[in-house]
């Protein structure tokens, strides 16, 4: 007889912190450690993820996140430090908690042999789930990816939107208590973005526990309740996205553009202007918490920049204050 | 509801922790499940498998047995074709599951990232193992029967204890997909699939399969009688003749022992590979 991993019930505040209050953390990390021959990728992490929420680790290529995930994922073992996944221990509870994980890869790895219902079928018996069950759930889940129609299509001819969404609803079959999420959105296009997004806020509603990474302020913002910003392995802030923002830049940002070959060397002449200003190779970014004032003071001294344009503060921001250097390079 | 998948983790994890081989779920037969799913459509070109020993069989055992005349084989004179059947269906299983185990397994493992996906669920590394040299045999099987029956309507079957072939064959291709499958997870490109051409051919022709071992010189008697595909030869040859001897016990004795160490060797190292 299967088992469906028991559900977590949707919070009647919406707030993750009645959860923690109440329950258990679905994920707990005290110095955690993943270290390969020749480098330590995740080097000493603190995390902890309540029920219920959106958690996103967000941090440039090679941060860590992806060694993060999988660990979690119960498919690479922490070098050091204590990890509980679901209460259990991943080095001698692997395979019951990946009964109760779904996974959806930085890659997809559908099945290309399989069709599109194949795809779903077979997965959900890797978790010996009965087949009567299976297809149950595949035409559920079929209907939540918009996919129904192309059921019994093969993988390969889909477009990457379409097999992102396949890739969920694969590992939605055994109603996972976390849906673990590496990179869902990369190498897709606006639109695609957004039907995955309402995807996923939907599977939060219903109560499914969120992680995932990106190297997108935006997502980082719109999918995650809280998130942790990692660098070279290690977290190097925590907190809401509207909170880090709070604490780590200011309201507004102005971003400088000049007719320059060396942005540093204009430094100079908006020094007073903003709070803090930071250097990029092709503009300068003045942190201020009223952009407009920032401009006429700008006009006032007789600069005359390429572009000037007047922006909220993002998580990009509290990135490059942090680490000095931008997301995706 | 109770959990099929947990508690089966249950009892299949205690054994495990207890084997010096890697952790699995004891499910290997949903992986069994996929690739018949996969099969299903592919089915063409597995049939051709079943075709390359019926040809041999007539082009060696018909054709050549008319100018060949009488052999001697364990003891009597039999047809060419009767001495040769045998060999044929044990080279066939052992070519079969070494095609499976190699080819359709590297590119499930470098291309198709298969086991990646299946091992984020219950499955392990040894599931993994378990269930691709399962299906691997259980191809084999199927071919071996049919092959079998071609071969009784050849005239090349003397002994009812034929039927005990199957399984013999079976065994053939535990041996090599699993020892097949296992050096799969060595290689880096196509290219090196030749090694595996290299050290298969040679066994194909020289293992006793066309002629006695008794043709050799002393000296290379010993080397033929200490590659894998002599037993299987051997042993399948012992059954369709009805010769049942003390040398059976070491044919099948020397098959289990390479199945079970390519089996255990292969888990390891779908392992090593991805669970790092």
């Amino acid at each position: 007889m299967p088992v469906e991993p028991p559900q977590v019930p949707a919070d009647p505040t919406g707030s993750p912190t009645y959860e923690s209050a109440t329950r258990e953390p679905m994920i707990r990390a005290r110095g955690l450690v993943k270290a390969f021959d020749d480098f330590t990728a995740v080097d000493g992490i603190d995390v902890e993820v309540r029920p219920g929420e959106a958690f996103g680790f967000l941090g440039p290529n090679g941060a860590g996140k992806s060694s993060t995930m999988r660990m979690i994922g119960c498919v690479s073992p922490p070098t050091a430090g204590e990890l509980t996944v679901l209460g259990m221990d991943p080095r001698t509870d692997g395979p019951r908690i990946r009964a109760g994980l779904g996974v959806v890869p930085q890659r997809d790895s559908l099945d290309e042999e399989l069709t599109v219902e194949e795809n779903i079928w077979v997965y959900g018996r890797y978790f010996g789930l009965p087949r009567r069950l299976v297809r149950e759930r595949a035409a559920e889940l079929l209907e939540f990816a918009q996919l129904t129609d192309r059921a019994r299509s093969v993988v390969e001819p889909l477009s990457g939107g379409m097999k992102r969404r396949l890739t969920i609803a694969r590992a939605l079959v055994n109603s996972p208590r976390i849906l673990l999420l590496d990179e869902p959105t990369t190498g897709l296009d606006p639109q695609a973005r957004h039907v995955l997004w309402d995807r996923l806020f939907r599977l939060k509603r219903e109560g499914v526990t969120l992680v995932l990474t990106t190297h997108y302020m935006d997502e980082a913002e719109q999918l995650c309740d809280r998130l942790v910003v990692m660098d070279h392995g290690r977290i190097v802030a925590e907190g809401s996205p509207s909170a880090l923002i709070a604490q780590h830049s200011t309201r507004e940002v102005l971003e400088l553009r000049f007719d320059t070959a060396d942005h540093a060397a204009r430094l100079g002449e908006v020094d007073g202007i903003a709070e803090r200003v930071e250097v990029l190779p092709d503009r300068l970014l003045l942190y201020t918490a009223d952009g407009e004032a920032a401009q006429s003071e700008l006009h006032r001294r007789g600069l005359e920049p390429l572009a000037a344009l007047v922006r909220r503060s993002t998580l990009e921001d509290v990135f490059l204050h942090l680490t000095g250097r931008t997301l995706v390079d | 509801m109770a959990a099929p998948a947990q508690g089966r983790v249950g009892v299949a994890g205690r054994l495990a922790r207890a084997l010096p081989v890697p952790a699995g779920a004891g499910m290997a037969r949903m992986l069994v499940e996929r690739n018949y799913r996969s099969f299903r459509r592919t089915w063409v070109i597995i049939v051709s498998g079943f075709f390359e020993p019926v040809f041999f069989l007539f082009a060696m055992g018909v054709g050549i047995g008319s100018l060949v005349g009488d052999v001697e084989a364990d003891g009597r004179l039999v047809p060419y074709v009767v001495f040769v059947a045998p060999a044929l269906l044990a080279a066939s299983a052992m070519n079969g599951a070494v095609f499976d185990s190699t080819t359709n397994v590297f590119f499930k493992l470098k291309y198709a990232k298969l086991y990646d996906s299946v091992l984020a669920t219950p499955l392990g590394p040894r599931d993994v193992a378990v269930g691709e040299i399962a299906w691997a045999l259980l191809r084999g099987l199927v071919y071996s029967a049919a092959f079998l029956v071609v071969a009784a309507l050849a005239g090349a079957v003397t002994s009812p204890l034929a039927l005990l072939a199957v399984p013999a064959a079976t065994l053939i291709g535990w041996a090599f997909a699993s020892i097949g499958m296992a050096a799969t997870t060595y290689m880096r490109t196509w290219a090196d699939f030749d090694y595996v051409q290299l050290a298969i051919l040679p066994m194909f022709l020289f293992s006793a399969t066309f002629f006695p071992l008794e043709t050799y010189p002393p000296a290379l008697q010993g080397v033929v009688q200490a590659t894998p595909l002599f037993h299987g030869v051997a042993m399948v040859r012992d059954l369709m003749l009805g010769q049942v001897g003390a040398d059976l016990l070491v044919h099948v004795t020397y098959l289990v022992v390479l199945g079970l160490v390519g089996t255990a060797w292969t888990a390891r190292r779908i392992e090593r590979l991805l669970l790092r």
